[in-house]
């Protein structure tokens, strides 16, 4: 959970305060109606910390809230959130369908004969940053992994060898946010009994 | 100041050499802090450096941000160190009707501070404590004055934004009016370009 705050747990005396954050918008909870997504933060609140739920979201709290505002004011600012409520959700909703969209290609090109370079395009569109994940993949099977340009623009990861079936379980795997139906394998040449690279 | 996103940057470590010289500059800077320097800061805690966008230095230990500096310039606290010792810093109090405005990364105006919701240092350079002590917890409503600091506040200098109804900060930054002056005038950018909540600077992943 990202709420939170790590402590110095000094054995004298940890003097710090240990402040809960929601873990919806990652605010302080007293802030969440300042998010933008304050339904969603009403809903992890009431589940992880329901006493303090109880508090902020009172009648009470909201009218005193509330009450230091002039009417004009208040329409104002619930206008705003309103605004900003729609918003979110429209960014998160085309967020979405980017990703129901896009599609991973895993794709292995011939180099010399029998060598293969397996590039990997596509990623970017699920929030994964592309120099990353090439430093896991070359760590994983202990091969180079690099990120070049494309000519057509954007960025593709290169990793030597023939490893496109080791990649899609891999990524599969340990980045849960692509669904497995939006990857794709592409062999460029037909040629068989090319073995897994190394 | 951090209103774009921020994709986290390399950290490189700082030297023990800078490590005490910054330990020194936070000391005099935040003399409130002096007590739990070494909380924040252990002697053998290894300072870690990352650059981030506009000549912005964050320095961290382990996955926590501690303080955040524009090239030279002061060294500012990032929120989750104010949440953590929120006596600690030099303080001031906006009404309610500014949050929101502040939050989505507005310049924070003079009216928030000089209106019945807000609260600015009363001018007495002697009275001594710790900020917001009374009244920022539970003291609003049995009327008792949150106490917003002594000694009036000059211009250039760091200062934590807290907010009406509210515990936690709401953001940091650099006054660019002196306290004194902003009671007079009652208009004008009291904050300009700081660290608030929500913004990149507080979403930025430092694992």
């Amino acid at each position: 959970m990202a709420d939170t705050e790590v402590e110095h747990a000094l054995p004298s005396e940890p003097q710090s305060r240990h402040v809960v954050y929601c873990g919806a918008c990652s605010l302080p909870p007293e802030y969440c109606e300042f998010g933008g997504i304050v339904k969603k933060c009403q809903d992890w609140l009431q589940k992880n910390h329901p006493e303090m739920y109880d508090r902020l979201w009172s009648e009470d709290a909201l009218a005193a809230a509330t009450s230091t505002l002039s009417l004009d004011a208040q329409k104002r600012a619930e206008k705003d959130a309103h605004k900003k409520a729609l918003k979110a959700e429209a960014l998160e909703q085309k967020h979405l369908q980017q990703i129901a969209e896009s599609k991973v290609t895993i794709k292995r090109v011939e180099r010399n004969k029998r060598k293969f370079v397996t590039t990997v395009t596509g990623l970017e569109a699920f929030g994964l940053e592309n120099k990353k994940v090439a430093k896991d993949l070359g760590k994983k099977f202990a091969t180079g992994a690099s990120v070049t340009k494309v000519p057509s623009g954007g960025e593709e990861i290169v990793v030597q060898g023939d490893v496109s079936e080791e990649i899609e379980e891999f990524l599969l795997e340990k980045y849960k946010v692509i669904p497995e139906d939006n990857i794709e394998l592409v062999e460029d040449k037909k040629k068989k009994g090319a073995g897994a690279g190394g | 100041m951090f209103k774009k996103d921020i994709s986290p940057g390399s950290k490189s470590k700082v030297k023990s050499s800078v490590q005490r010289a910054i330990r020194n500059q936070l000391v005099t800077t935040y003399p409130l802090l002096a007590p739990h320097i070494d909380e924040i800061i252990p002697k053998k805690e290894q300072l870690d450096a990352m650059k981030i966008p506009d000549r912005v230095t964050l320095y961290l230990i382990g996955p926590t941000p501690l303080f955040y500096q524009h090239m030279t310039d002061a060294l500012l606290p990032h929120l989750r160190l104010v949440h953590r010792f929120p006596t600690c810093f030099p303080s001031i109090r906006i009404d309610r009707g500014a949050i929101r405005f502040v939050l989505s990364g507005a310049t924070l105006m003079a009216p928030g501070l000089t209106s019945t919701g807000g609260r600015l240092p009363n001018g007495d350079a002697e009275e001594k404590g710790a900020y917001g002590e009374h009244g920022r917890k539970d003291g609003e409503e049995k009327g008792k004055e949150g106490w917003y600091g002594g000694r009036e506040l000059e211009k250039g200098e760091p200062v934590v934004v807290c907010a009406e109804g509210k515990e936690e900060a709401c953001a940091v930054g650099i006054l660019s009016m002196g306290t004194k002056e902003v009671k007079e005038k009652g208009k004008g950018p009291v904050v300009e370009e700081g660290h608030y909540l929500g913004d990149g600077l507080w979403r930025l992943v430092t694992e």
